[in-house]
């Protein structure tokens, strides 16, 4: 049994897919060999019967091209206005994607999936607007032909002569819930066809003659029904493999598609894409960047980008990698991606090229080990475009003057050493200068040096002096290998100065990301993140670029400063909208929205989309290279995830501080109307008693509960007046007014407004000689006297010493409260300054524990601190330390005395 | 009018909390003081104005105008002692009033004694405030100061003060029992041009002090009020 349980793997593969599908719509294809086999009738007929079961069906848009049977089907379904747009004086009608949203029915039908939007629109391409209802939850029946599907776009072409241009990615075809074959034999089709069933007459004559052959028709329905059988059998599969049905696992394939900028590359993918589809085997579309393609012309690398899109579209994995030699960065890619099979196209050039610069078959072919090598074909398509000579940085005139120097230089080191050097020695000193060109020059230049140094050999040091003519034939020879050597060490000298180019741009962008990152894993504030991944991301791609981030779940706020400019349009900020809401990038130089100036990405956490991040790529002179645009995505991810990394962090101390504030609220709750209602308890009880009149009290009793009035209240005073202080100063309202005030005389005037207090203890005082200033609020600092007093003298017995003591520190003044009480609980040093914390020793002592909590926080106010220690020789030693910040004001006191 | 002796001192209270006044009111007029009960500060500014009372107790948290007008206002044209009650906390207030010519302050919840105490040396000093009084020996229990000599003695020992010192203590003594705001005592001994700062006046009243008070004893002669001022206060 269990053996026949799928693996891990693949049951996560399962839940991932059934994921996707849920809360999502369905989509269904009807799928045909060929227009006219009656897609869109058997769709509409399918749909009358949804209708009929209940479902609330609405007509996307539908194309009858006239045909009356599938006119009268469209009676009855409502139909949903469609979207005019005007395009270059042309009224365009199309499908209406955000009506289709707003409208959201549970079933819209939408012809022609293959169709390509009127410019305007939101999507490039019909299917993308297919993709979004379904993501909307909307079902979706569609129609599509054989011809239209991207991985058999070649195999059509060749079968047909006709190049279909609006494709769809297969992918689509996995995302469809349902394909329903619409078969019809060919010899029916053309039937219909000659009844002017497709299309009127004139027109389908002409369309019989040339796609709607026989021959032709056969062959696309073969197509169709093998792409279905394909399907049903993956579904099979897939079945089987869910019920735990014992299948002979495939081996696990891996297929790596080399791409490049020929135009034949595309249909290398297509090939791919078939056989790894076939293998049911994950693929990687690779492109490798070498020194020489920087140098084709843009419009020819930018063809990697589209060709690495279309792998993507077709379901591939694309990676971009730099390097020097294309046959090591594939095999690199290939052993570290344990890949078992490398697609790769058929060469094209000549095959001396092959002799000169080596074969990359051949040397893929000998590197590759374990790994199958499949070379396929293209399509012949047109020459490789001859390389601009704008693409390479022309050479300027005085870098071929230059360029004779160093031949110059040689010509005469030559001429003064004739006497002792014979020719070999020579013709070294000239290819020394050749090198010394080719180090510092660029390619045209530093061949010009190495012809001229030939030339100059010739003519100065081979007899006959002074003449091209060559006297004896073995200098023939001397000259052409001279050349060889010279050329082949100027071309070698300038490659590695270009592949030290191209490395130490690497090499800048690595670091940027680097140093990014680090940035990053210091900063703990979104804000700051934002600005660090700005500044790197303009600095990459010459841009300017936002980074919007949603605001609980909605609102995308900019962070980092306000969204100007560009950014701040209302076509800007819908794209980065849509582009939140779907998690998918989109505008410049995407599928989606491309009129934008901006491409947008969204920046993905491991919980989602948290945001999105805008680079304003359109303003470049250059399109971005793809090495660019992945860095760009690398910088993005890495932003998304540092992103996230503080946003959870801000809401965890949200929330930790959420449940702080609701525990202190409680336990003020408590201890409030326990403290303040124990008195006012003595309070109404003393008072009852006097203002009763049938119990006479004589005078003692009168007086012990009049003490008892005037006590109580006097203990709530404290606790209202703690209470308060609290209060002003954590709800930051307290203005602390320092002032220059001698220590003496708030310890005066605390232990002065407590006398009745510590009427029961000795009271001492350690002062300083000198007249000791320091810049407190005093009454505050008094404050904080008075309550330590007041601890004092409530955890010490009556009688004992409780001294005061203050002197001047290093920028400070220390003052300490001691006392010869039992000192604090060990462990609680740090406790008892906590709200409502009290010593728990089993004493029933008064006060609410506020005290202790509002010393520190008066101190904290002042820059201070305070501590609490036990004495050694018994009891508390409470210590605040004020630090004395400027310089203490000189007070000129004079001498003399008043009596002369 | 709710008085119910008939020569006792006449007391305006101007109190917007019935409580307060109730025990006010009892207290006093047990104590033999006529009273006038005004509930908002307009109130108590016409009443001063109509009878005249011989001590205004002003609380400083009335409702329509704060105390500072009505003190202003009665400054105007009278010298009648203004007594405020405030609660602790608005130390800025009690000295804006206190500058303002308020001539003591009490902070709430106050004991009666205190009350009665403050009460008395206001209508001492208001009473010996009039012209011709010429001033004798002040003396505070073991303090001695003789005006006309400048001899200061403690217990009988001769304490040797510099001119500051002594201008501080002539200044406190004056207004003995009565609270003296930093602004009035740099004012009254550095004069009105002064430009010092309350720390001068702080560390020669420390100086005084040390000279003065019995060293290691409670007993304080001079009685700092925090964040207001100081009070010579004879035990």
């Amino acid at each position: 049994m269990d053996e026949r349980r799928p693996t891990p793997e693949e049951m996560l593969e399962r839940a991932a897919l059934e994921e996707a599908r849920s809360g999502r719509g369905r989509l269904k294809i009807f799928f045909g060999a060929a227009p006219g086999v009656g897609k869109t009738y058997a769709m509409l007929e399918a749909a009358r019967a949804r209708k009929r079961q209940g479902a609330d069906v609405v007509i996307g848009l539908i194309e009858t091209h006239g045909r009356r049977d599938t006119e009268v089907l469209v009676e009855g379904l409502e139909i949903l206005p469609s979207k005019s747009i005007d395009h270059r004086g042309v009224t365009l009608r199309e499908f209406d994607l955000d009506g289709a949203l707003v409208r959201h029915p549970g079933l819209v039908l939408v012809d022609e999936l293959a169709h390509t939007n009127a410019p305007g629109s939101r999507h490039l391409r019909r299917w993308q607007d297919v993709i979004e209802l379904i993501e909307d939850g909307v079902d979706v029946y569609t129609t599509l032909n054989v011809q239209h599907v991207e991985s058999l776009n070649d195999v059509v072409a060749q079968i047909t002569g006709v190049h279909v241009q609006e494709t769809v990615p297969d992918s689509i075809l996995d995302v469809a819930a349902e394909i329903e074959l619409v078969d019809l034999s060919p010899d029916d089709l053309l039937d219909r066809l000659r009844e002017g069933k497709v299309y009127i007459p004139a027109q389908a004559e002409r369309a019989m003659r040339n796609f709607f052959r026989k021959g032709n028709l056969i062959a696309l329905r073969e197509l169709a029904l093998r792409k279905t059988a394909e399907r049903v059998d993956a579904q099979a599969v897939e079945w089987k493999r869910e019920q735990g049905i014992e299948e002979p696992l495939p081996t696990r394939e891996r297929i790596l598609v080399a791409v490049n900028h020929r135009q034949q590359s595309a249909d290398v993918v297509r090939s791919g894409r078939r056989m790894a589809s076939s293998l049911h085997a994950p693929w990687i579309a690779l492109a490798v960047e070498t020194p020489a393609f920087d140098r084709l012309p843009e419009e020819v690398r930018d063809r990697v980008s589209e060709h690495l899109a279309l792998a993507e579209g077709l379901g591939a994995e694309r990676l971009v990698v730099r390097g020097e030699r294309v046959s090591d960065e594939i095999l690199a890619v290939a052993r570290e991606r344990n890949i078992t099979r490398i697609v790769i196209g058929k060469p094209t050039h000549a095959r001396w090229r092959d002799w000169i610069r080596g074969s990359l078959i051949d040397e893929l072919v000998r590197g590759s080990a374990g790994v199958e090598v499949v070379v396929t074909s293209g399509e012949k398509s047109e020459r490789e475009p001859k390389r601009l000579a704008g693409s390479r940085r022309r050479s300027r005139p005085a870098e071929y003057a230059w360029a004779l120097v160093p031949v110059l230089s040689s010509t005469l080191i030559c001429w003064v050493t004739r006497p002792i050097f014979n020719l070999a020695d020579q013709a070294m000193v000239y290819l020394l200068g050749v090198l010394i060109a080719a180090s510092a020059l660029p390619r045209g230049p530093s061949l010009l040096a190495a012809v001229a140094s030939v030339a100059a050999l010739d003519f100065c040091f081979v007899p006959p002096y002074f003449s091209f003519a060559v006297g004896d034939l073995r200098y023939v020879i001397t000259f052409v290998v001279m050349l060889i050597v010279g050329l082949s060490v100027s071309r070698r000298t300038v490659l590695i100065r270009e592949q030290a180019e191209a490395a130490r741009q690497r090499e800048r962008r690595t670091a940027a990301l680097f140093a990014m990152s680090r940035e990053f894993s210091v900063e703990d504030e979104a804000n700051a993140i934002a600005r660090t991944a700005l500044t790197h991301v303009r600095d990459l791609t010459e841009s300017d670029a936002v980074v919007l981030l949603a605001r609980d779940g909605k609102e995308l706020v900019p962070l980092a400063g306000e969204a100007t400019g560009l950014f701040g349009t209302q076509r800007e900020l819908a794209v980065a909208r849509w582009v939140f809401e779907h998690g998918r990038p989109a505008g410049y130089g995407t599928d989606t929205l491309p009129a934008s100036e901006t491409v947008f990405l969204p920046l993905v956490g491991a919980a989602g989309t948290i945001g999105v991040f805008g680079v304003a790529l359109g303003q470049r002179k250059a399109d971005p290279s793809p090495s660019l645009r992945q860095l760009l995505e690398t910088f993005v991810a890495q932003t998304a995830l540092a992103l996230e990394r503080v946003l959870l962090r801000e809401e965890t101390s949200r929330a930790k501080l959420a449940i702080e504030t609701e525990r202190l609220r409680n336990d003020l709750l408590s201890t409030v109307s326990h403290d303040l209602r124990t008195p006012l308890a003595s309070i109404t009880g003393a008072a009852g008693v006097l203002l009763e009149k049938s119990a006479p009290l004589d005078e003692e009793e009168r007086r012990e509960l009049l003490e008892t009035v005037k006590e109580e209240s006097e203990r709530l005073n404290r606790l209202v007046g703690n209470l308060l202080d609290l209060t002003r100063i954590e709800s930051g309202n307290l203005r602390i007014r320092k002032e220059w005030v001698p220590i003496e005389e708030v310890v005066h005037s605390a232990i002065g407004r407590l006398s009745e207090r510590l009427a029961d203890h000795r009271v001492l005082t350690e002062l300083p000689e000198a007249v000791l200033l320091a810049p407190i609020d005093p009454v505050l600092i008094e404050q904080v006297l008075v309550n330590l007093l007041e601890n004092a003298a409530k955890y010490s017995p009556t009688r004992s010493a409780i001294t005061v003591r203050a002197a001047a520190a290093q920028d400070a003044v220390v003052c300490e409260v001691m006392d010869e009480g039992r000192g604090i609980p060990h462990g609680e040093e740090q406790k008892i300054f906590e709200k409502f914390y009290r010593v728990a020793d089993g004493r029933r002592a008064e006060g609410a524990g506020l005290g202790l909590t509002v010393c520190q926080a008066i101190l904290r106010a002042h820059g201070g601190t305070i501590q609490a220690e036990n004495r050694r020789e018994g009891g508390a030693l409470f210590r605040f330390s004020l630090p004395i910040t400027g310089e203490t004001p000189l007070v000129d006191t004079e001498w003399e005395e008043v009596r002369s | 009018m709710n008085a119910r002796s008939v020569d006792g001192p006449l007391i305006l209270i101007v109190e917007d909390e019935p409580q307060v006044r109730r025990f006010l009111r009892t207290s006093l007029q047990a104590h033999g003081y006529r009273l006038l009960e005004a509930v908002t500060g307009a109130e108590g500014i016409r009443m001063a104005s109509q009878y005249v009372p011989e001590i205004v107790l002003l609380d400083l948290g009335l409702p329509d105008v704060d105390g500072l007008e009505v003190t202003r206002r009665i400054r105007e044209w009278s010298r009648m002692p203004i007594l405020v009650l405030s609660a602790r906390g608005q130390e800025s207030a009690k000295v804006d009033a206190l500058d303002a010519g308020a001539d003591d302050y009490l902070t709430k919840p106050f004991g009666f004694a205190e009350l009665l105490a403050r009460i008395r040396v206001a209508l001492r000093h208001a009473r010996r405030a009039e012209p011709g009084t010429d001033e004798p020996d002040f003396e505070c229990g073991p303090l001695r100061v003789e005006f006309d000599t400048r001899r200061v003695t403690v217990a009988g020992a001769e304490v040797h003060l510099t001119p500051i010192e002594y201008k501080l203590l002539t200044t406190l003594a004056r207004h003995s029992g009565r609270v003296v705001t930093h602004k009035q005592l740099l004012q009254e001994v550095w004069g009105p041009q002064n430009t010092q700062d309350n720390q001068y006046l702080r560390v020669y009243m420390t100086h005084l002090r040390r000279k003065l008070e019995p060293a290691g004893s409670s007993a304080r002669i001079f009685k700092t009020e925090v964040g207001v001022g100081y009070r010579l206060e004879c035990p």
